[in-house]
Parts: C-alpha cells; structure tokens; sequence
C-alpha cells in the first residue's frame, strides 16, 4: 500500500495484512535487541501540525526499529510560523529525500492534499476529526491479544464493542467503528445526539445514549476522551452532567460482562469520561493499547514502505 | 461600424419554439438596425459567421465576484469581464464583498467605471444592504440609487437581524429597489465547511445543514409577504427552499430566484477528495436537492441561472480544506453545463440565462431584450452542439479553481457582441 491514511482505504484486507504483519513487529519488541535493518536507508519524517508527543514518539519508535532514519518537523519550530504554506513544507522536505511522512493536522483531509505534493508514502497519525488509522489498528491488535483471536477479515465477529462519548468530533471513533465493523463486530455508540455526527446511518451502527443498558452486553467498553472546549459549544449542559450519564465508575465497571475489556485512546480525562482508575478495573487494556501502538506502526510502516523481509 | 451576424437561429423572448428563425443581423454602432431573410445582400465592415448556432440576447449573470478592489490577486474587473464575454455574457451583476466593500458612492463608481475601461461587458456594481455587510446598519440606499444602483445584497453573510431586513425592505422597496438574499443563519454554520449529512459525518467535517438556508428562505418570504417589497433569492441550494419559493409565487409575493450550475451539477461527495476547489458556500448538496433546482429551474420558480463565480488565487485553494475560503469559478462554463444537465427545451434555458435575469437586475432597458432593429446590439452567439472538454489552463480568469476541470461538455459560446462590438470572435476575446 501507498499511503495508510484511512480505514476504508486500506481494506479489510490491509487491516489484516497490517495486524498479522505487527504479530511479527511484537515479537521483534520482545527480543533483547528489539531492532531489524527492515527499513535501513529510508527517511520517515514526523510532520506534526498538532501537538502529539505520544503518538509523535510511537512513531519515532517503530521507524528506528525498522532501522529507517527519522527527522521530525514541529511546527513550533519550523517555518510554518514564518507563514509557508502546506504546499511549501512538504515540497522543501520531500525534496531532502524523504521515503515516507508521517503527518497530524488539526484540518481533515490534509493527508489527501498533501499526495498532490510528494511522490513519499503518507501516513495519516491523525486528520482533524476524519481518521486516524492507526490508533484503529492498534485497538484491533489489542482487542485480538485479549480475546486470543487470530487476525483474519472476519476476526471480531461475535464480539459487541460499545463506543462511550464525544464520536462527532473523533477520528478515533470514525477509524474505530470502520475498522472493527469491517472485521465482523457489532458496533454501538452511546452518547447524547449533540455528541454523534449529524448522519451515522452509513455505518449501519446502533446509537443509544443509556449507557447502562449496554453494559451487560458489551465485550468491549471504548471510552472516548471528552475535551473540556467542547463546553463552550452548548453540546453538554456541564461535565459533572457528562459523567453520570456517560462517565465510567466503579459501579458501572462492576456491571460489565464477565471478561468485558475497557478501552482509551488517551489522554484520559480522570474525573470526566474516566471515574475509575484503570488499575481498578477488571479487565484494562489501556496500556496494551500503547504497547500494540509500536509494534502496529512498524508494521504500518513496513507495509507503505516495502521494506525486506522481517529478519526472523 | 457596421457588423453582420451571419444565418444563425434567433432565440429571444419572442420566440415561440426552440427551431429560431434563421436570419441575419445587421448592427451599426450599438444597435441592431436590421434583422434580415438569411443570406441577404447587404454590406458590413465586419461579419461574423453564425451558422448552425443561436442568436440570442447578451446573457445576464446576476452573481459574480470580481474581486477588485481588494484582492486583485484573484481577479479583476478586467480579468473577469473577458471571462464573462467568453461566457456570453453581456451584463454582469457584481458582488459587493470587495475590499473596501460596495456601500458607497465612491466604491460603486469606481466598479462601474473599470467595467467600462475594460469594455467587454457592462458591469453592474450591487449596493451593500448594510454598511461594511456587517449586518449593523443600513447602507446609503437612497445615496447608491443615485449612483445608478438598484440591486442590493450583502452577498456572503446572509443579514442576520430580522428586524433591519425589515427595516431594509420597507425603506429600499419605497425607493423602488431589489433586496437579495445570501440565506444562511449563521448560528447553524458555524465553521462548516461542507453540507450536513451522510458525507460530511464521514469525512469529519463540520456540516452546513439545509435548514440554516431554508430558515431563511421562510424568514424572508414572510418579510416579503409584510413588506410588499421585492426580494430575490441568491444561489438556492436546498430541495426545501425550490419549494417556499414555488409556493410563494403562487401566491404571487414579489419573489424571485437563482440557482448556480454547480448546485445542480455536483453533489457533497465531490468532496470526498478534500480538494478545496468543490468547497463553496452553500455547499455542494444532494441528489435530491440537484433534482429539486433542475425541476424549479423547469417549472420558472427559479427564474435565473447565475454562477456566483468565485475566483481565489491558487495557494488560497491549496489551504486545508476548513481554512480554503469557499467558491468556484463559474463564467465560463455556465452556458455549457446549463445545455448537457438541464432537460430543458433551449428558449427556457436562455430566458433564464437572459431576460428573466435581465429583468431581476433592473437592466430590461439594455439586456435580454428581443432581436429586432433598434434594439441595443448585446448578443450572444453559441452553438448548443459543440462539444469540448473544459480545461483549467484555458480560461480567462486569474484563477484556476473550476471544478469541471477535464468535464466534457455540450455547447459553446462562439461570439459575443456587446455595445455593437464583437467582444469574443470565435471563443477568443478580441481585447
């Protein structure tokens, strides 16, 4: 593949492409030396518009794994405040000799743009609130590692993944419920109206906003983090309002389904959409999403980049 | 100087069918003197050949951006007048968002005056509804009719305050003028960037929901309904608006309307690509809202097609998409898109590119007039069969942002007259 910068770009196929690929990619991760010359000689540029140490150094981290050279451009430092424009910026540092950009913008769609401008590989770490096709890979290979599923394009059949809180303005949420919808989950999103897109009714996926009624049901409870900005947009009446209706607490945790798991992309929002620490919970898999974040990446990027064989 | 459109068919308003009378006209100065059996002898210093085409009367766009003063990086009056002339337009109704914008004397003189040095369509300067279209006060109506301004708008910001549109229509319908709307409440779209619906929840995009228009629409319609005054409808977008405005006619309120050809030619998932030359304001809609302005555009409740032709200079339109300001270019291409996606028969199609126009903009006197001697020499001559593919690089705009960049299409114009002068010969503007 060309470029990762959407779900329903890469395909069912390439999601499980992707996920078998980063079980390789994990089992690198756990060698002593945990690097392979996969990638050696290729350039991945970090073009972050929007601040993201996490995700910035996840993909920092997967690239010297492969053994690819990696330069990052923030904006704070760059240019971009000098007034150039996008076109600029990635014409300047293609023309340094750049395999493959990793690139997060506050607007949805510059990915797509920016393919007018380079012949490198795109990788999408986060457009707006349109995609961000990684994160969604990073939760199938969690959700696999902890039901022990193989990847396969209909690996999550069976499997009831209820997604908590603010899916109008996520691209976390619009990654997730087409990439685990795509593998055979049902899907269900739970939220006030003022928090879900305007037309959901393309993803043929149900919408509630009694939280505790899906519950009992759910293999995978999702939260989403909810931004305090959105309080300035009368789309909730206050955020204590939020958390009793779509928080997690420890007396909603104690209702979930025998072996259910819980879910954050991060940064949580303690005290909002997160009333429970995640050590309390049952079944946590917030930090396994971190960990699947390196090992999926390398395998995102070995896949744009057509590296050699995985060193066995 | 005489000039001799040659064995054309003649559509105007008097036509009664789409076949024309195959004629030949004679202008001298800047009239037409005689409308002669075809192939006729008589002599001119000029002729210009017209077979298998029609002759109509100069086309009216009541919606363009010339985009001077201000931002002549983009256009400008001269730049967008030779635009027009290759459209086949003759009059153009400009905009007033310029910088500064169109709310005094000073400013509409000067629009008026740079159409003129350019010559190769009259440009008519609209008037602000409100001072600096800031939706606060009322513009100098009575100061701007002075300076030959009878249509007035605040085009890009629909005036939110229902009371000042009251306020406006009583006091600008007195002076026997035409208040036009840009509808849009703009508590409903509130940086959005694309129609409201399945595309836009997909893309993750904010959505501009049909109702913000169609409020208004309503709104306005009811303000008419008390007012008695006259209120034409920029640029409607919406399934629901064709059909307020069907019904207001009917009940005969003093309404008319627009549609631009890329509101019945593409729809919200042309912006599935993120290219911001689709993003325009109202946004691209639906299927079903394309076949609602095709059947009011059939059916006479839209009177006008007008292009609301937007240039932007190129790394305005390379901005990501929510930063890239909205609009698309539209001059060029109008008549063309009008004959290959509208089933209509040809004399409605230049009623509503020419005299129903004409007529919106106060410019009946001089525009969309019949084709018969005496008559101002303003006239457009196309070939509603040629087929060409329209190509960015060819256009005669500073700008580039057409959508329709490699669409094949049906119908050219070949020559435009205006003024008794041949403006476009042959596709090609003659200055």
């Amino acid at each position: 593949m060309k470029h990762v910068r959407s779900i329903e770009e890469l395909g069912v196929d390439g999601i499980v492409r992707i996920l078998k690929v980063a079980e390789h990619m994990a089992e690198v991760n756990r060698r002593p030396v945990p690097k392979v010359p996969a990638l050696v000689g290729k350039t991945v540029v970090s073009l972050f518009f929007e601040d993201s140490t996490r995700t910035r150094i996840s993909f920092e981290t997967a690239a010297r794994r492969l053994s690819a050279d990696t330069m990052t451009f923030s904006v704070s430092t760059s240019s971009v405040n000098k007034g150039e424009s996008l076109r600029d910026t990635v014409e300047t540092v293609s023309a340094m000799g750049v395999a493959a950009f990793v690139v997060r913008h506050k607007s949805s769609g510059v990915p797509w743009q920016m393919a007018n401008w380079t012949d490198a590989s795109i990788v999408n770490a986060g457009d707006g609130w349109h995609q961000h096709p990684t994160q969604a890979l990073l939760d199938c290979h969690s959700i696999i590692g902890a039901f022990g599923i193989e990847p396969t394009p209909s690996c999550l059949r069976g499997l009831t993944i209820t997604i908590v809180g603010d899916v109008r303005h996520s691209r976390v949420a619009r990654s997730d419920i087409e990439a685990f919808t795509a593998l055979g989950a049902t899907v269900r999103l739970v939220g006030p109206r003022t928090l879900m897109p305007p037309d959901a009714t393309p993803w043929g996926v149900e919408i509630t906003d009694d939280f505790d009624a899906t519950l009992r049901d759910s293999d995978v409870v999702y939260m989403l983090r909810m931004q305090r900005e959105r309080m300035n947009e009368a789309l909730v009446p206050h955020l204590g309002e939020y958390s009793t209706r779509f928080g997690l607490d420890a007396v909603r945790a104690a209702r979930m389904k025998d072996g259910a798991v819980v879910m954050h992309p991060g940064p949580m929002n303690r005290g909002v959409e997160m009333m429970i620490d995640p050590s309390e919970l049952p079944r946590s898999l917030v930090t396994n999403q971190v960990a699947s974040g390196v090992s999926v990446r390398m395998a995102v990027l070995f896949d744009v980049l057509g590296g050699q064989e995985v060193a066995s | 100087m005489s000039l001799l459109i040659r064995g054309g068919r003649i559509i105007d308003s008097t036509s009664t069918d789409d076949e024309g009378r195959t004629a030949d006209v004679l202008v001298d100065g800047d009239r037409i003197v005689q409308v002669l059996d075809a192939g006729s002898e008589v002599r001119a210093d000029d002729v210009l050949d017209a077979t298998g085409c029609v002759v109509s009367p100069g086309f009216v766009d009541l919606h363009v951006h010339l985009r001077e003063p201000g931002r002549e990086e983009s256009e400008t009056i001269e730049t967008g007048s030779r635009a027009a002339a290759r459209g086949g337009f003759t009059a153009v109704v400009a905009m007033p968002n310029t910088e500064p914008p169109h709310d005094s004397r000073v400013v509409v003189d000067f629009v008026r005056d740079q159409g003129r040095r350019a010559g190769l369509c009259e440009v008519v300067p609209s008037g602000c509804i409100t001072v600096g279209r800031a939706g606060q006060t009322l513009a100098p109506f009575a100061e701007l009719r002075e300076a030959g301004v009878r249509f007035f708008t605040d085009d890009g910001n629909g005036v939110q305050d229902a009371q000042l549109m009251r306020r406006a229509l009583e006091y600008a319908g007195q002076l026997g003028l035409t208040l036009a709307q840009h509808c849009e409440v703009a508590s409903l779209t509130h940086g959005a960037v694309m129609h409201e619906g399945a595309c836009c929840s997909r893309l993750g995009l904010p959505g501009w929901p049909s109702l913000a228009e169609e409020l208004m629409v309503h709104r306005d319609i009811e303000l008419c309904r008390l007012t008695g005054s006259p209120v034409h409808f920029l640029h409607l977008s919406t399934e629901r608006s064709v059909d307020m405005v069907r019904v207001a006619k009917a009940e005969g309120l003093p309404v008319t309307a627009e549609a631009a050809p890329h509101h019945f030619t593409l729809t919200d998932e042309a912006l599935s690509g993120f290219d911001p030359t689709f993003k325009v304001n109202p946004p691209l809609r639906t299927p079903a809202d394309i076949a609602a302005l095709k059947r009011g555009l059939a059916d006479g409740t839209i009177d006008a097609i007008a292009t609301d032709h937007a240039p932007h200079a190129p790394h305005l339109k390379e901005l990501p998409l929510d930063q890239a300001p909205p609009g698309m270019l539209g001059l060029e291409t109008a008549l063309a898109l009008a004959l290959t996606e509208l089933a209509m028969p040809l004399r409605d199609v230049v009623a509503a590119l020419s005299w129903k126009p004409a007529a919106i903009a106060h410019l009946a006197d001089r525009h969309g007039r019949p084709i018969a001697a005496g008559e101002p020499a303003n006239l457009t001559v196309f070939d509603p069969s040629a087929t060409w593919t329209i190509d960015r690089g060819q256009l005669a705009s500073r700008s580039r942002n057409t959508p329709y960049h490699g669409r094949t299409v049906r119908g050219r114009v070949r020559h435009t007259v205006f003024g008794g002068r041949a403006v476009v010969v042959d596709g090609a503007a003659t200055k």
